[in-house]
């Protein structure tokens, strides 16, 4: 029996007095793509965050590839791990942002070598070799002495993507990986996650690109109000009869070219 | 009458000897002050609620009195708690601990301008929270942070005037001395202005050059 890549087990996670996520049980497996889908406000990025430890779960845990995650249970209590456990837990994990987060202050080549450099110890010549292979993996290797402020917004999100897998994670997270790009460059970015999941990379996405969910996802997670309505294959997910919440959410997507999928 | 610089310039040497404790206070001070500033900001944002609350006591107290009377207190109060300071350790000590005050702010406020996402995507990569600080965050905030530094770094530059007042042997104490000395006050007091003035005007210079320098990224 092959161990999941990420257990989540009864996770809640509460900002204040609103659930954002309400007792969310999944499995993600390994190798596949998973699709994160829902309305805004469903709770979907706060699960994907969860996942990487930057939100910490109210109740439940989350396992990667059977290793606690920032918290565990012991003796019925729940403790938090030393930040060194959390940094080897974490390891493992690749996380692409909606914005980003490049380090404006360094050049392409500077954001992807950097962890090599600084978490990994390897010298300047040896980090940026590794990380030179990594931009040419993303097609950005003539752009590897700019600055993030010289580059678009689908070229940023590539680097931020060869940045996460210079440190052969084994499991990569996309947070709305192209909202906030224009849909020309939307393109570019999902052509290189098309790679990643075509060479087996385990991967967990929240999008809105429905189009990219229905074709490269292996299976596709609907949350709503902070709930996991349901997850199973794509043609599952999408062929009629639906569950009418999803009927409704992916009528709002029409005019957005997912006619596709009717 | 007429002003007659001849006799304050012929003490030139002097005047030297008073400028330099003066630049070597302003810089130890205002270094110091900036270390010890970043730190407590650092403390306030990472340390917890606790450290966040006792911390702001002294920097809003530091912040909210007169310089004079602060440096009063360290030199003329500080006996009275055991705390017995030669004039100039006493100069530094003040400085230094007025500076951090306002540093501190400064670096508060430049924590807050890195985009939270910055520091994220480097715990992410496995960065602990020291190297985020020392490679995200300080780099980042750093041209946010230059203008306000260097004109808290000219102020400070003025305000050591005041530890004449102290008996510390610097730059205002020494044109004063020979003012009184030559029966040319007010000649005295133009040179220290002008001096005080190129100090001023040399620091800002290094500050534009430092911002021309740093910007080069942002595009």
């Amino acid at each position: 029996m092959t161990q999941p890549a990420i257990s989540v087990r009864n996770v809640s996670k509460r900002f204040g007095e609103t659930l954002v996520l309400r007792d969310i049980n999944l499995e993600v497996p390994r190798g596949q793509v998973s699709c994160l889908i829902g309305p805004s406000g469903s709770g979907k990025s706060t699960l994907l965050r969860c996942m990487a430890f930057l939100e910490e779960a109210t109740a439940g845990t989350i396992e990667i590839e059977g290793e606690a995650l920032g918290v565990f249970e012991k003796d019925g209590k729940r403790r938090r791990q030393t930040p060194a456990e959390l940094r080897r837990t974490r390891s493992k994990i690749g996380m692409v942002f909606q914005q980003f987060n490049l380090w404006p202050h360094m050049t392409a080549l500077g954001n992807v070598s950097m962890a090599l450099r600084r978490v990994r110890g390897l010298s300047r010549k040896a980090a940026e070799d590794r990380a030179m292979a990594q931009l040419v993996k993303v097609g950005l290797e003539e752009r590897a002495g700019h600055y993030p402020s010289q580059l678009s917004g689908g070229q940023q999100q590539r680097v931020a993507i060869a940045r996460a897998l210079a440190l052969d994670p084994t499991i990569m997270l996309f947070d709305e990986p192209t909202s906030a790009l224009d849909p020309e460059l939307t393109g570019e970015v999902l052509n290189v996650m098309r790679t990643l999941a075509d060479e087996g990379m385990t991967m967990v996405v929240v999008t809105h690109e429905i189009g990219f969910a229905a074709s490269v996802g292996n299976r596709v997670c609907f949350l709503d109000h902070g709930q996991l309505l349901f997850h199973d294959t794509p043609e599952t997910v999408f062929a009629a009869p639906r569950h009418p919440r999803l009927e409704q959410f992916l009528d709002t997507y029409l005019d957005r070219g997912a006619q596709m999928l009717r | 009458m007429s002003f007659d610089f001849a006799v304050i310039l012929a003490k030139g040497p002097a005047i030297l000897a008073g400028l330099g404790v003066t630049v070597l206070i302003w810089i130890a001070g205002t270094l110091l002050g900036a270390v010890l500033g970043f730190l407590v900001a650092t403390a306030r944002r990472y340390g917890g609620r606790l450290a966040d609350l006792v911390l702001s006591v002294p920097v809003e107290v530091l912040r909210g009195t007169p310089f004079l009377v602060q440096i009063f207190l360290l030199y003329f109060g500080g006996p009275y708690i055991g705390l017995r300071l030669d004039p100039v350790a006493a100069g530094l000590l003040g400085l230094t601990l007025y500076g951090a005050a306002y540093y501190a702010e400064i670096f508060r406020a430049g924590f807050q301008s890195v985009p939270p996402g910055h520091s994220e995507a480097a715990q992410c990569v496995g960065l602990t929270r020291f190297q985020t600080i020392l490679h995200v965050q300080l780099p980042e905030m750093a041209l946010l942070v230059l203008p306000p530094s260097m004109n808290m770094a000219v102020i400070l530059l003025k305000e050591t005037a005041l530890l004449s007042l102290i008996t510390v042997p610097e730059m205002t104490m020494t044109v004063q001395a020979i003012g009184s000395q030559q029966y040319a006050f007010v000649e005295a007091l133009v040179v220290l202005a002008l001096v005080y003035w190129a100090l001023v005007e040399f620091a800002n210079l290094l500050g534009r050059l430092a911002e021309r320098r740093l910007s080069a990224y942002s595009a």
